[in-house]
């Protein structure tokens, strides 16, 4: 059997199971098995399209190159160590009466089904189908969002249904658009909407609908980015959801959202030689930094802190895409692989200090080295990590994209440094007395899994010390595919 | 200026305006089972007016997506609102606080604006129905108004749907409709969603005894 088809049977295969068969004691176990082949499979694929390049599947259905492929491992990575962390932590919360068995059935199930839309949306060579596996992406979390039922949980999941509802269908029509300006050079032979029919002729693409075109579909996948002025579904779903889906929607939803503005950025850049796709990426990846970075400061509650700083990266992400040459999407893609590993790890540790304690309330949560050492390393070590302090990795994917910036771009320099650091000041001010600080609080009935934590922080650190050169040509080959 | 147009293009062209139509009586709708039934009608025009196309054009895929959209559109969803209005026992809301006669004006304003952007797009298009491209941008753009200015969630849902509406206007307007696949995905996503929102607007009533949007709205930046 094919490792590509088993990447995306796992999950569709185990996420129905998972709602057929109901809360047994099996499922939690079930759910990391699932998550572990689909990594496997994942990893094979990897290795395979390392080996013999990019290649389609099922006719022209699907299209793997080294640009969704490296982004399939990292989801498919970050899916098993969410799914290993949410075990002890769901029962935690089953037994603190937040959860009832019929909600952590489809909690699971669903999990396995954004799983699923994820990979798909990556690994399609339809941009129709990407908007339909990003759609689907949100209808299985809204549910999830609003698993608690509280009044606030239900706002959040309303929010986020309406606002990425309302967004994507901007990008609807931003690829109606596209196909109206493909229809014109390829015909209707029905691959006017494959994208490597697309990149083939994007030169020939008509400039006015093509620009036109990348404006909806920017404004709308970035809806689902977190871009500023449209991020306010983002700190709300974070906040209120629980902590394994913060940890998924941060790591991977905006990572695979981002994905589909840059597959339309290479078709845009062909057909609009002014970098227009680009300044305009640059400009809203710089609204986004500075707004978020300034909203951190505010911040009580820790989770919708750190959504923010997931905002803030992927504003800087963003800026370095839209400034674009090899450099610049070097670190992107960088970047969006340490900013996945980092946020997932944080949300982890952030998930346990905040079930110990029994708040989300940052000025209620104190001295967590003491009560559990592993956990306040854990979030120590990985708001350093986010905040840029070298050795991490972050710190080195950060150093690229200011380079670049001061070279080309100097005037957006201060503006950068200016924004990252208020974030630093805001993160750091406000994690320090979390850690180490006077404290009374009581045990867990089941031990939390902490080594996903700590995986990850030392995935990020080695990338900040070493990057293994297969992996850099990997992300080379990626970064010369985005132009 | 042609006087005489194809029969077929008055056709497209009457029906896209009652399109419009509709998108403006469901904006001034203040009652949500009218409003629901505006909705299939839209629904139900839209279906004509690609088969109109069809036959026209001799599309035989455009076939398949009419019948698409008689099934989802007029018949399917309309009658899971229907369903969700009887079980939540929601049939007598009626929405105050709308100012009508504004919202109508700020829609007029939307139209030209909507016309504007579209004529562009629609010089370069070759198809017979490209004249609908404004008449569909301003159906979206009247569909965001109207979840602007609603304060319920059901007629916030209808006001999403008919945006979809529009869009799949857009579609067979300045082509001929998207490839099958992707509109099978879109009307199986649509569908979902309507679903997974009857589930979610039982917990909204469970939790607050109403499905007035105005109790959700506590989250902010302080």
């Amino acid at each position: 059997m094919d490792f590509f088809t088993l990447t995306l049977a796992i999950p569709l295969v185990s996420g129905m199971l998972l709602a057929v068969a109901g809360e047994r004691s099996w499922a939690p176990n079930l759910n990391v098995i699932a998550s572990l082949g689909t990594f496997l499979a994942s990893a094979l694929l990897t290795a395979e399209i390392v080996a013999v390049g990019p290649r389609m599947v099922f006719g022209e259905m699907f299209f793997i190159d080294s640009l969704n492929v490296f982004l399939v491992a990292l989801t498919a990575f970050v899916g098993l160590t969410t799914s290993i962390f949410s075990g002890p932590y769901m029962r935690n919360e089953r037994e603190h009466g937040r959860l009832t068995a019929p909600r952590l059935r489809l909690y699971k199930s669903m999990f396995q089904l954004f799983m699923f839309t994820m990979l798909a949306a990556l690994t399609t060579n339809n941009l129709g189908i990407l908007w339909v596996a990003m759609e689907a992406a949100t209808l299985t979390t809204v549910l999830l969002v609003s698993l608690y039922r509280t009044p606030a949980s239900l706002e959040a999941a309303w929010k986020y249904f309406i606002l990425c509802g309302v967004g994507i269908a901007q990008a609807l029509f931003g690829t109606i658009l596209l196909y109206f300006a493909a229809e014109r050079v390829l015909g209707e032979t029905g691959h006017a909407l494959l994208w490597t029919h697309l990149v083939d002729v994007k030169g020939q693409l008509e400039p006015t609908i093509m620009a036109l075109a990348f404006i909806f579909l920017l404004v709308g996948y970035g809806t689902k980015v977190g871009l500023a002025p449209l991020h306010n579904w983002l700190p709300d779903a974070h906040a209120e959801g629980p902590t394994p889906v913060s940890a998924v929607l941060s790591g991977l939803l905006l990572n695979v959202a981002l994905y589909a503005i840059l597959r339309v950025k290479v078709l845009a850049d062909g057909a609009i030689p002014t970098g227009f796709a680009g300044n305009l990426m640059m400009g809203f990846g710089l609204l986004t930094l500075v707004v978020a970075a300034f909203f951190l400061s505010r911040q009580k509650d820790i989770k919708r802190m750190f959504a923010y700083s997931s905002i803030e990266h992927m504003g800087l992400i963003t800026f370095a895409f839209g400034m674009g040459g090899a450099v610049a999407n070097f670190a992107g893609l960088l970047h969006m692989t340490l900013h996945s590993l980092t946020k997932s790890a944080i949300f982890f540790a952030v998930g346990h200090a905040a079930q110990k304690c029994g708040t989300q309330v940052m000025e209620d949560i104190r001295g967590l080295i003491k009560i559990n050492p592993v956990i306040g390393w854990g979030l120590m070590l990985g708001t350093l990590a986010i905040l840029g302090m070298p050795p991490f990795g972050v710190f080195a994917s950060e150093f690229m994209i200011l380079t670049h910036a001061m070279k080309h771009h100097p005037w957006a320099t201060p503006i950068l440094l200016l924004a990252l650091g208020v974030a630093f000041a805001a993160i750091f001010g406000k994690v320090q007395p979390m850690v180490f600080g006077e404290t009374h609080v009581k045990r867990l009935p089941h031990a939390p899994a902490i080594t996903p934590v700590f995986v990850h922080l030392a995935l990020v650190l080695m990338l900040g010390l070493w990057i293994p050169p297969y992996l850099t040509r990997w992300f080379h080959e990626a970064a010369r595919m985005l132009g | 200026m042609n006087t005489a147009l194809p029969l077929s293009t008055q056709l497209i062209n009457l029906f896209a305006a009652v399109v419009l139509l509709l998108a403006f009586a469901m904006l001034a709708q203040r009652r949500v089972l009218p409003l629901i039934n505006l909705f299939a009608l839209q629904g139900l025009t839209l279906c004509l007016s690609t088969l109109v196309v069809a036959f026209t054009t001799g599309q035989a895929h455009l076939y398949g997506s009419a019948a698409l959209t008689l099934a989802l559109k007029a018949v399917l969803l309309p009658l899971i609102l229907h369903r969700l209005v009887r079980k939540l026992q929601v049939k007598a809301d009626v929405e105050g606080l709308i100012n009508v006669p504004t919202t109508m004006l700020a829609g007029i304003a939307l139209v030209i604006v909507a016309f504007n952007v579209a004529l562009p797009i629609s010089q370069l298009s070759s198809t017979i129905s490209r004249g609908t491209l404004g008449i569909a941008l301003a159906s979206v753009m009247l569909a965001f108004l109207m979840m602007i200015v609603r304060t319920k969630a059901i007629p916030q849902v209808v006001g999403f749907l008919a945006m979809e509406n529009g869009l799949f206007l857009a579609a067979t307007s300045a082509t001929y409709g998207m490839p099958m696949v992707v509109e099978l995905g879109i009307a199986l996503d649509v569908l979902i969603g309507v679903i997974i929102l009857g589930v979610f607007f039982f917990q909204i009533r469970d939790q607050f005894d109403s499905l007035d949007i105005r109790h959700l709205e506590n989250l902010k930046e302080r």
